[in-house]
C-alpha cells in the first residue's frame, strides 16, 4: 500500500512525475493505450492506482481510452489518459465530446516527431496547433506545457484543477525529452498541495439543468447515480441537456463553451518572466525548448546583450495580452520551438507588427541548442 | 362532452411514462420502425427486474437506435459513433454500483464500434448490450452495414450487397460474453424476459433484436413493415442453446432465435480486484 501523495525527494522521469502529479491531484481512473514516449505514465499508473483504490485499464485503442475516461468522469471520479502523436490524433473525436459535454478530464501528450508514425523515440513540439483545434468545430480548450520533471508533477496537478474548475478537458503538452529525462522531483506534503473538485449541484433534483451555468460560467456537475436523471449528448443541446437543432441553440451553447474559458483567461494563463524589464530581444518558449531559451538568455546576458525570456506555462488560451504589452518595449521576439512555427504565429498575431518576430525551430528529433538561439540573437542584436 | 373526453384523456398515463422524457416526445423514429418496441421492452424489463433505477444509466452511440438514451428519464449518455461500450466501461469501472445498459444499433456497435464490442465482451465488463439490428444505416438514409444480408440493396450497394454479414451471437460468444440471446421485436414477451434476465446477471450480456426499417431497408428491398413482421413469424425458429456457428442470418434456411450462451465467467471488475489489488 502507498499514499496518493509520495511526499519527499525523488529521482524520477518526467513521465513518472506526471503520474505522481495525477495521483496527488486525486486521479483515481486511468484509461490508456501504450505508445512511445508516453507509455511510462500508463505503466506507473497501472502499478499505483490499484494500491490507492483506483482503477487502471488498458483499452483496445486510444479512441476507447478517451471514451473510457469520459465515462469515468461522469461516474464522478477524476480521470486521465496519456498518449503521443498518433494516439493524440485518435483521441480527437472524444476530446470534442468532452468539450461539448463539458466533461472534466486530463489528456497528456508526450510529443514525438511527426507527421504520422514519424520519430517515435525522439522529441518534437509539433502538436501545439492540434491541441488547439484538433477536434472539429469551434471551441476553446486549456493546454499547458511542462519543461522539467518537477513541472510535469506540478502542471499535471494544475491540469486536473483547471479541468475540474472549468468542466473541460485539459491537455498537458510535454515532449519526449521531458518525458524520458530523470531529474530531482520534490513532492510536498499532501496538505500543501491545492486540489480542486468540480462544483456539485445542490438542492432540487427534479427539473435540474445540468448545463445551466453557475459561477464563472460553469455549470455544477452531478454524477451518474446521484438521482438527477441527466441527459448528456454530443449533439447541440440546451441547458437541460436536450438536443436542439437550431441556429440559436448552437450559438448559445458554443458561445458559452468559448466564454467560460475566454472570460477566465486571467485565472488560467500562467507565464514566467526572466529579465524582461530592460529586454530589447525577448525569447518566447515552452517545454524542453524553454530550457534551451533560458540558457541562451544567460549566455547573451553574459555577453552584455539585453535579452529577456518569457516562458509559457499555459499554451491555450495564448498569453496574448502579456506578449502584446511586451511588444511596446522590446524590438524583437524570437520564438524557440521544435516545429516550423506554430506558437511563433501566435506571437506574431499578438505582437501585431509592433516588433520583429523570428523563429528558431526545426522539424524535430532533437533539442534546439542554446548556441543556435544565441547565434540568432547575435544576428539581430 | 368533448371537453370531458379531453379532460379524461389528459389524465391517462402510460405505465412507462415515468421512464420517458415525455417532454421530448414525439420521437424521431419513423412509422413502422421497430426500435420503439425494443425500447419499451427494455423499459418493462428494467421495471420487472427490480434493479435500482436511480443507479441505472443508459449509454448509446450514434444512429436511429442511438437516440434511445435521449428519451430515457434516467441518467443517459448519447456518446460518439461506435464508442458507447468504452464510455460505458469507464462508467462501470469507476462506479461499480451503476447498472449500465448500452442501447444502440448494428452499424454503431458492429461496424465502427466492432473492435470495442469484442473487447468489452472479452473483458466481460458487467453491462447489458442491446443491439437493434435493422440491417442498414437508417439515419444516414440507407447504406450497407456490417449486418446487411448478402445481395440486399442499399444506397451504397445499388445492385446488391456483395459481402457476408456478421453472425452477431457467434461473435459475442467467441469474444467471451456471459450471456447471448437473439429475438425479433415481434417476440416481445420473450425479448422482455431475456432483457430482464440480462439486467440481473453478472458480466457482459448481449441481446440482438431484429427490427424493421421500412423507410430505408424495406423500401429498397421491396419489403413493407408488415411483410418484415411476417418474415419474423414465418422464417424464424426458436432453438435455445444451439451452436452459435449455426446462427447465420439466412432467411432462406430460417433465422434461429433464443438464448444461446449463459455462463459464469468472472467479470472485469472481479478479475481486476482479484489479480491487481494486493490485499
Amino acid at each position: 500500500m502507498r499514499l496518493a501523495v509520495l511526499t519527499g525527494e525523488h529521482y524520477i522521469t518526467g513521465d513518472e512525475a506526471c503520474a505522481e502529479g495525477a495521483l496527488a491531484a486525486g486521479c483515481t481512473f486511468f484509461g490508456g493505450y501504450p505508445i512511445t514516449p508516453a507509455t511510462e505514465i500508463a505503466e506507473h499508473m497501472s502499478k499505483c492506482l490499484p494500491e490507492i483504490g483506483g482503477t487502471f485499464i488498458q483499452m483496445e485503442d486510444e479512441i476507447a481510452a478517451m471514451a473510457s475516461i469520459l465515462g469515468a468522469s461522469w461516474a464522478g471520479v477524476k480521470s486521465m489518459t496519456s498518449t503521443s502523436g498518433p494516439g493524440f490524433s485518435l483521441m480527437m473525436e472524444n476530446i470534442g465530446l468532452a468539450v461539448c459535454t463539458e466533461t472534466p478530464c486530463v489528456v497528456v501528450n508526450v510529443q514525438r516527431g511527426g507527421p504520422s508514425t514519424g520519430l517515435p523515440t525522439m522529441g518534437a513540439q509539433g502538436d501545439m496547433m492540434q491541441a488547439r483545434w484538433g477536434s472539429h468545430g469551434h471551441y476553446e480548450i486549456i493546454a499547458l506545457a511542462a519543461s522539467s520533471a518537477q513541472e510535469m508533477f506540478s502542471q499535471t496537478i494544475t491540469a486536473f484543477n483547471l479541468a475540474e474548475k472549468y468542466r473541460t478537458p485539459v491537455i498537458l503538452l510535454a515532449d519526449e525529452v521531458i518525458g524520458h529525462m530523470s531529474e530531482k522531483v520534490i513532492i510536498p506534503e499532501a496538505s500543501e498541495i491545492k486540489t480542486v473538485s468540480r462544483p456539485k449541484p445542490q438542492g432540487e433534483k427534479e427539473g435540474f439543468r445540468p448545463f445551466q451555468p453557475g459561477e464563472n460560467g460553469v455549470a455544477p456537475m452531478p454524477s451518474a447515480g446521484d438521482g438527477y436523471k441527466i441527459h448528456v449528448t454530443g449533439l447541440t443541446h440546451d441547458e437541460r441537456g436536450y438536443p436542439v437543432m437550431t441556429v440559436e441553440a448552437q450559438a448559445q451553447m458554443v458561445e458559452r463553451i468559448v466564454k467560460k474559458i475566454q472570460n477566465n483567461r486571467d485565472d488560467i494563463i500562467k507565464t514566467e518572466s526572466y529579465s524582461l524589464d530592460d529586454a530589447e530581444i525577448i525569447l518566447v518558449s515552452y517545454g524542453i525548448s524553454a530550457r534551451t531559451s533560458l540558457a541562451a538568455m544567460n549566455q547573451a546576458r553574459a555577453l552584455g546583450m539585453k535579452v529577456g525570456f518569457l516562458k509559457l506555462l499555459t499554451i491555450w488560451p495564448f498569453a496574448e495580452e502579456k506578449v502584446r504589452a511586451l511588444a511596446t518595449k522590446a524590438r524583437a521576439f524570437i520564438t524557440v520551438e521544435i516545429n516550423y512555427g506554430q506558437i511563433h504565429l501566435e506571437v506574431m498575431r499578438s505582437v501585431a507588427g509592433k516588433a520583429e518576430c523570428h523563429l528558431v525551430g526545426h522539424a524535430g528529433g532533437t533539442v534546439i541548442t542554446p548556441e543556435q538561439v544565441l547565434e540568432r540573437i547575435k544576428e539581430l542584436y | 362532452m368533448a371537453a370531458d373526453i379531453q379532460a379524461s384523456q389528459s389524465e391517462i398515463v402510460h405505465p412507462l411514462d415515468h421512464l420517458i422524457r415525455t417532454d421530448r416526445i414525439p420521437h424521431i423514429w419513423c412509422p413502422g420502425c421497430g426500435i420503439g418496441t425494443v425500447f419499451s421492452a427494455c423499459l418493462k424489463a428494467m421495471i420487472s427486474s427490480r434493479i435500482d433505477l436511480e443507479k441505472t444509466c443508459m449509454v448509446s452511440g450514434i444512429g436511429c437506435t442511438g437516440r434511445a438514451a435521449g428519451y430515457l428519464n434516467l441518467d443517459s449518455f448519447h456518446t460518439t459513433h461506435g464508442r458507447a461500450i468504452p464510455f460505458a466501461t469507464g462508467l462501470k469501472l469507476a462506479n461499480p454500483e451503476l447498472n449500465v445498459i448500452v442501447f444502440s444499433g448494428d452499424g454503431d456497435l458492429f461496424a465502427i464500434g466492432g473492435n470495442h464490442f469484442i473487447h468489452g465482451a472479452r473483458r466481460n465488463v458487467d453491462m447489458t448490450v442491446i443491439c437493434v439490428n435493422n440491417f442498414i444505416y437508417g439515419m444516414t438514409g440507407g447504406q450497407v452495414g456490417a449486418t446487411t444480408p448478402v445481395k440486399a440493396k442499399t444506397t451504397t450497394t445499388p445492385v446488391g450487397n456483395p459481402d457476408a454479414p456478421f453472425n452477431l451471437p457467434l461473435l459475442a460468444w467467441a469474444s467471451g460474453a456471459n450471456y447471448v440471446a437473439r429475438w425479433t421485436m415481434l417476440h416481445i414477451r420473450k425479448l422482455t424476459a431475456c432483457i430482464e434476465k440480462a439486467l440481473t446477471r453478472k458480466g457482459f450480456s448481449f441481446i440482438e433484436v431484429l427490427a424493421p426499417c421500412p423507410t430505408n431497408y424495406g423500401r429498397k428491398n421491396k419489403e413493407n413493415s408488415l411483410e418484415t413482421l411476417r418474415l419474423y413469424r414465418d422464417k424464424t425458429i426458436i432453438k435455445n442453446n444451439v451452436d452459435p456457428s449455426e446462427l447465420d442470418m439466412d432467411f432462406e434456411k430460417g433465422i434461429i432465435l433464443g438464448e444461446f450462451v449463459s455462463r459464469e465467467r468472472p467479470t472485469c471488475i472481479e478479475n481486476y480486484d482479484r489479480t491487481c489489488r494486493i490485499p
